[in-house]
């Protein structure tokens, strides 16, 4: 026995418009939905709401003044992009770092994609439905604060490092933080995958949700734990190493299917990787020798202020660097690190001035987000919300 | 002895089985610490509010507990973060829907005056288009600058007087503003 | 699936393109090769399907504008070989009154966005691409706000006044 509704000719489609302000979306986007009932039959994205012209303001500014924008590009793990940064203006001007300073730059990189991590799952917890595992989360997340904060002074937006090492030495109270942290994380990770892995309501929301095959991912240019969840295992860490990567053992999750479920699972595993890797470098840090926190470069990095109302040559070197008198070469350079959404580059052209001639940041939300219309037609609404909540799109990265 | 601390009551006359005290005062006590905040975060200030949402910082001890994302029944309007120019219509049209009494609250330096993004797409602070009650400065401002922005509201609120809303000066606040 | 070198993979190019290398370069270690707009895509598509070389993944598409050039915006295209774990840069320049070029979301569905972007920015038009409209600037924009001549700033400010900053 039919119903009359699929009697009836014509099926009504409804336009919906979902967001740019809607609390499930998770910055400005806008999506106009025409959905057949509560199927979706198809989207139009709509994004550039939040477009802040990044790589505009990057042609009029010097190289050390372009790393607070690259904090506000993906702003929940600014740090990671701050290094990837400087490693690109290093390998522009042919820079060699202690393994000190790579160490450190390991540790900072890797509690940034913890961040971000635990951002993205604990939001999609509240997405679903379950608020506490949130809750839990974002005390995590005030912990790694706090860690930043006796680093570099800042919480979020972070502008952490020099081109050429970092400002100062972590200081005895960082390491501290970081050792309580790496001992207090565990029982709490534990806690929210005992809430969520296992849980019959979260499984059956998240599993068949958006899967996507290799190649279809490959197609789209998607890279990080979203390639991972579809089941190939692409990091730019391993394949390219930068910072001394290659010092450090492992693993890379990978998932099966791609769908909501596989790329939670690989985000959580990606955060005990992440701790490993910490661990591991706060190992390494006591075999190096102590002090020693940037490159000896005077060219390119600022001497200490004591030295510059002293010393002449440290006064000169302090006038060259600001005003931007320093040789540097007209060449261009691609630098990609992994970023927490994926493969973030930074594609710079130089024509030996202080500003780059060029600068543009490939963003792993925005070439993401592209498959984003495609993936939840014939889907459910509520689906189509835990898709972009598992793909992560920061707006600042998706728009720059 | 418990330590939950009540609110003093204002000055009013007291009897047996009353107390008479001005409606302005008790309206405002009433308003200022039951404001229900719609958060309107765009960037980076928008994590800083989820922080200060969070267990550590806790906006709920303001009254805030219920962030309400539909306009017609917020009274706080937080915008938290950037707004573009391709923004600005529609952050308009989130506050028009907002029903009186409305407070708008300027969260971190570009909302405020458009913070370091002196560019051609980025509104140089909301205050083109829509008139705002409190700036809190800061990129991102801590959470603790924001749970401050939040009680100077509260200080608005508290003394601002029922009639505000139909002055002559509110009405020629909005008309600069363009809103009816 | 051997080492192959950026000569290598140059030699190949040469032999199934000659005379199409305009211009070749290795700035630290990435095969640069400029060619011209028409060979560009054609490019592209042997490089994807090549068994030995398998450039199958698109990183990026951009676009960049140099105002003294004889043929000023260019298209930069970044590719990588994951097999052979090897990046490669293409590039083709397009004169300022006609900066067409083929799209090549044929062979990578992600280069529809990165061409829309290119689009936005510098005016590059991408024959063939679906739905080349604006993306991330203001639909009714008239200019193309990356070319080297557009304001950073808005020129109709009134409340900045910078007469005592000597701009």
């Amino acid at each position: 026995m039919t119903t009359f509704l699929e009697d009836s000719e014509q099926r009504d489609i409804t336009t919906l418009n979902l967001g740019p302000t809607h609390p499930a979306t998770h910055g400005v986007f806008q999506n106009i939905l025409k959905m057949d009932g509560e199927r979706i039959v198809s989207a139009d994205p709509t994004i550039g709401y939040i477009h802040r012209a990044f790589e505009k303001i990057a042609e009029h500014r010097p190289f050390y003044q372009i790393t607070p924008l690259t904090d506000r590009l993906n702003y929940c793990s600014a740090p990671i992009n701050n290094m990837g940064w400087h490693m690109t203006v290093e390998k522009m001007l042919g820079l060699e770092l202690p393994k000190r300073v790579d160490y450190m730059r390991v540790i900072v990189m890797e509690l940034s994609r913890i961040a971000d991590h635990l951002i993205c799952n604990g939001i999609l917890g509240v997405d679903s439905g379950a608020y506490s595992g949130f809750l839990y989360l974002f005390e995590e997340r005030e912990k790694i604060y706090d860690i930043f904060e006796e680093i570099c002074g800042a919480r979020l937006t972070t502008n952490i490092g020099r081109i050429g090492g970092f400002e100062r030495d972590f200081s005895e109270k960082a390491f501290d933080r970081i050792r309580q942290f790496i001992k207090e994380f565990p029982p709490v990770m534990k806690d929210f995958e005992n809430l969520f892995n296992r849980n019959r309501i979260f499984i059956d929301r998240c599993t068949g949700v958006s899967p996507i095959t290799v190649e279809q991912a490959l197609g789209y240019s998607w890279t990080g734990p979203l390639l991972r969840a579809a089941g190939l295992d692409y990091d730019v860490r391993v394949l390219e190493p930068y910072s001394s990567y290659e010092d450090f053992e492992f693993e890379v999750p990978v998932g099966t299917s791609g769908d909501c479920y596989d790329r939670f699972i690989v985000r959580n595993e990606e955060i005990w990787q992440s701790l490993r890797i910490i661990e591991q470098a706060m190992e390494k840090l006591k075999k190096e020798p102590e002090g020693v926190f940037h490159a000896d470069v005077p060219e390119y990095y600022l001497p200490p202020k004591q030295e510059v109302y002293n010393n002449m040559e440290a006064l000169i070197y302090h006038f060259k660097i600001v005003m931007g008198e320093v040789e540097n070469p007209a060449t261009e350079v691609y630098h990609a690190v992994e970023g927490a959404n994926g493969e973030l580059g930074f594609y710079l052209i130089t024509d030996g001035g202080r500003s780059p001639f060029r600068l543009h940041f490939r963003r792993p939300s925005f070439i993401n987000y592209q498959a984003f219309p495609d993936l939840i037609v014939g889907g459910l609404l509520s689906d189509a919300i835990l898709t972009m909540s598992s793909m992560n799109v920061i707006a600042g990265e998706l728009d720059a | 002895m418990s330590d939950i601390q009540l609110v003093d009551a204002p000055a009013g006359v007291e009897g047996s089985g009353f107390f008479a005290t001005r409606l302005d005062k008790a309206v405002g006590l009433a308003r200022s610490h039951s404001l229900w905040p719609l958060p309107f975060a765009t960037s980076c200030c928008g994590i800083e509010f989820m922080a200060t949402m969070g267990a550590n910082y806790d906006i709920a001890r303001f009254g805030s507990e219920r962030p309400s994302f539909s306009p017609r029944q917020a009274d706080l309007l937080m915008v938290m973060g950037t707004i573009a120019k391709k923004m600005g219509p529609v952050l308009r049209q989130v506050y028009l829907q907002m029903a009186e009494p409305r407070w708008v609250m300027a969260v971190g330096a570009c909302a405020s005056s458009g913070g370091i993004f002196d560019t051609y797409s980025v509104l140089q602070g909301i205050d083109e288009v829509i008139p705002v009650d409190v700036y809190v400065p800061g990129c991102p401002p801590r959470p603790e600058a924001i749970i401050d922005g939040l009680m100077r509201v509260q200080e608005l609120v508290r003394n601002e007087s029922v009639r505000r809303r139909g002055s002559e000066e509110y009405k020629e606040l909005m008309a600069k503003y363009g809103i009816q | 699936m051997g080492i192959i070198t950026n000569q290598g993979i140059l030699d190949k190019l040469n032999a199934r393109f000659p005379n199409a290398m305009l211009e070749v370069s290795e700035p630290k270690g990435l095969l640069t090769i400029t060619t011209d707009r028409e060979t560009l895509p054609k490019i592209v598509a042997y490089l994807k399907e090549d068994a030995s070389l398998a450039f199958r993944f698109l990183t990026d598409i951009t676009g960049v504008h140099y105002p003294e050039q004889e043929l000023p915006l260019g298209v930069v295209c970044h590719l990588q070989s994951m097999a052979l774990n090897r990046r490669i840069r293409l590039k083709a320049f397009l004169p300022l009154n006609n900066p067409r070029i083929s799209t090549l979301t044929h062979l990578f569905p992600g280069a529809n966005w990165m061409e829309r972007e290119t689009y936005d920015f510098f005016g590059i038009i991408f024959e063939g691409h679906p739905d080349l409209r604006r993306i991330l600037n203001m639909d009714d924009m008239v200019a193309f706000p990356m070319r080297k001549e557009f304001p950073l700033e808005d020129p109709n400010r009134r409340d900045k006044n910078d007469d005592f900053f000597g701009r």
